[in-house]
């Protein structure tokens, strides 16, 4: 009796850790590579939104040279935005990541005001060529949002894991920290009030 | 006797009002449209597309997919508040995986009536092709005038059409002739598992509990997984029956004896008769192949 139950016991433990096997460490290094894989994703659609900024700024200035402040604000926050040296490292440093996004927030900003703007220009409006690269820009941005939800899907998920119980003692032992996430992008914007101007006249068309 | 309950049903009660409390503002919340369930090509909620039209597009669609393997569906809802139509897109198409699994050639044409917004969103494996500024030109040249005159079966026909001619451009493999979705791999993943439990635990069993006994529980652990995988109770019990005759058999083997091809003559003897088959499947309607997507493709209002 007393050996079946000691065999019953080595049995179960036997099994327990068979059901540990992974004990969160899989699913840690799965999730660490999801978040590798959508970091790479949004960097990819920072990228190529990056890309199309030349030919639009060339665009516009055919129609709005007279715009030259809002060109050069864009241009140079493109350079800004692609200057900074994309690492693995930079997506597990909070100051890195924070400048990243704060340098690609500038540029969102700086392109709205170009295609705000724009509404001004009839004829650039209608000309083909910023149709489309309106229409590409627009995609991209789209593509932009969707990869940054993703990847902060997935730095959750990972965040999860790593904290929670009994993976974080897997995580502990292999020192896996806690990734930081995006944040809101546009936050300073969202709690500074609005600025309205009613002083300058429509731009002559 | 009476004291404890009546103290209980006193700190019962703020935990229910505060419960009740919290309800409204849960209900107050506006909740994102909800994603309709995929068994056409073209799912019309809006109701702006008659029977004839819509068979007409699934045929269209469907004939599309057999040639080219690519997956286009249609979906019309009549709103996509409080969501943007690309939040909602994003959404229905992660949940639809429409294109086939590793190739992500799908696509979807949604509109949205009463919001006047359509979009067309693009597979990862589709951008090459159709790129969001075709997709953009397909929204503004084709649908976008059709809709503001009314004439929604028009604009989507339209659509899709010139859908299926730019997907046409694209090079992708081959279509299989019947591919069975994600099925496949979830069922390799399973062997693999019952591989490990019927060699590793099965030994370790075996030396616990004596080579009837271990092989009887190592059979009832193998039946327990594969039913618990979803397969039915006959699939699970002649699983476990192959596994406990199997793990028999190998006790009685030396370990030297092993080898890939022996073993696997074995494996297959265990389980040939199992029938891990049937699988779910799609039953006649349409599934997703597992398709992803990144947000490409365009969108327009009218």
């Amino acid at each position: 009796m007393n050996s079946i139950f000691k065999r019953l016991i080595v049995a179960s433990v036997v099994l327990a850790s068979l059901a540990l096997s992974g004990c969160g460490y899989n699913t840690i290094q799965e999730q660490d590579e999801a978040v590798k894989a959508s970091w790479s994703e949004v960097v990819n659609q920072y990228q190529r939104r990056a890309d199309l900024i030349p030919n639009l700024v060339r665009t516009v200035q055919g129609f709005a040279a007279q715009e030259e402040k809002v060109l050069v604000g864009v241009t140079e926050a493109r350079a800004r935005a692609t200057s900074i040296q994309i690492t693995p490292e930079l997506v597990n440093d909070p100051a890195a990541l924070e400048r990243y996004q704060k340098v690609q927030g500038e540029l969102t900003s700086a392109l709205k005001t170009l295609l705000a703007i724009s509404e001004n220009y009839p004829q650039l409006k209608s000309d083909q060529n910023f149709r489309d690269l309106q229409a590409q820009l627009e995609g991209t941005e789209n593509r932009i949002a969707v990869a940054r939800n993703r990847y902060i899907a997935s730095v959750q998920a990972y965040n999860g894991t790593i904290r929670r119980f009994p993976s974080n003692l897997t995580a502990m032992v292999f020192s896996y920290e806690v990734k930081p996430n995006f944040t809101v992008e546009n936050e300073a914007a969202i709690s500074a009030a609005p600025t309205v101007d009613f002083g300058t006249p429509a731009p002559a068309q | 006797m009476i004291r404890p309950v009546s103290r209980l049903r006193f700190s019962l009660l703020p935990c229910l009002l505060a419960a009740l409390a919290c309800l409204p503002s849960a209900w107050a919340q506006s909740e994102p449209q909800p994603i309709p369930e995929l068994s056409a090509r073209v799912t019309d909620q809006a109701g702006v597309l008659s029977v004839q039209q819509e068979s007409d597009l699934e045929s269209a669609l469907a004939a599309f997919e057999a040639r080219k393997g690519v997956q286009i569906a249609v979906l019309t809802v009549a709103t996509v508040a409080p969501e943007e139509i690309e939040q909602y897109a994003i959404r229905v198409v992660d949940a639809w995986k429409l294109g086939r699994k590793g190739i992500d050639d799908g696509a979807l044409l949604l509109v949205a009536v009463e919001d006047r917004r359509v979009r067309i969103e693009v597979g990862r494996g589709l951008e090459g092709a159709l790129t969001d500024l075709i997709s953009n030109r397909i929204i503004d040249e084709s649908i976008v005038p059709a809709f503001r005159s009314g004439d929604y079966p028009g604009g989507i026909a339209l659509g899709v059409e010139r859908m299926i001619q730019v997907a046409d451009g694209e090079p992708l493999p081959e279509p299989q002739p019947s591919w069975n979705g994600e099925g496949g791999s979830s069922t390799g993943d399973l062997f693999g598992l019952l591989f490990i439990l019927v060699f590793f635990v099965g030994a370790a069993l075996r030396k616990l509990f004596g080579r009837f006994f271990g092989s009887l529980a190592t059979g009832g652990l193998v039946g327990t997984v594969v039913w618990l995988a979803g397969s039915a109770l006959i699939a699970a019990a002649l699983a476990a029956f192959g596994a406990f005759f199997l793990t028999l058999v190998l006790g009685v083997i030396p370990a030297s004896a092993f080898n890939t091809r022996g073993r696997r003559g074995r494996w297959d003897g265990g389980f040939g008769g199992g029938g891990f088959g049937g699988g779910g499947g799609f039953g006649g309607g349409f599934g997703g192949g597992g398709g992803g997507f990144g947000g490409g493709g365009a969108s327009g209002r009218w």
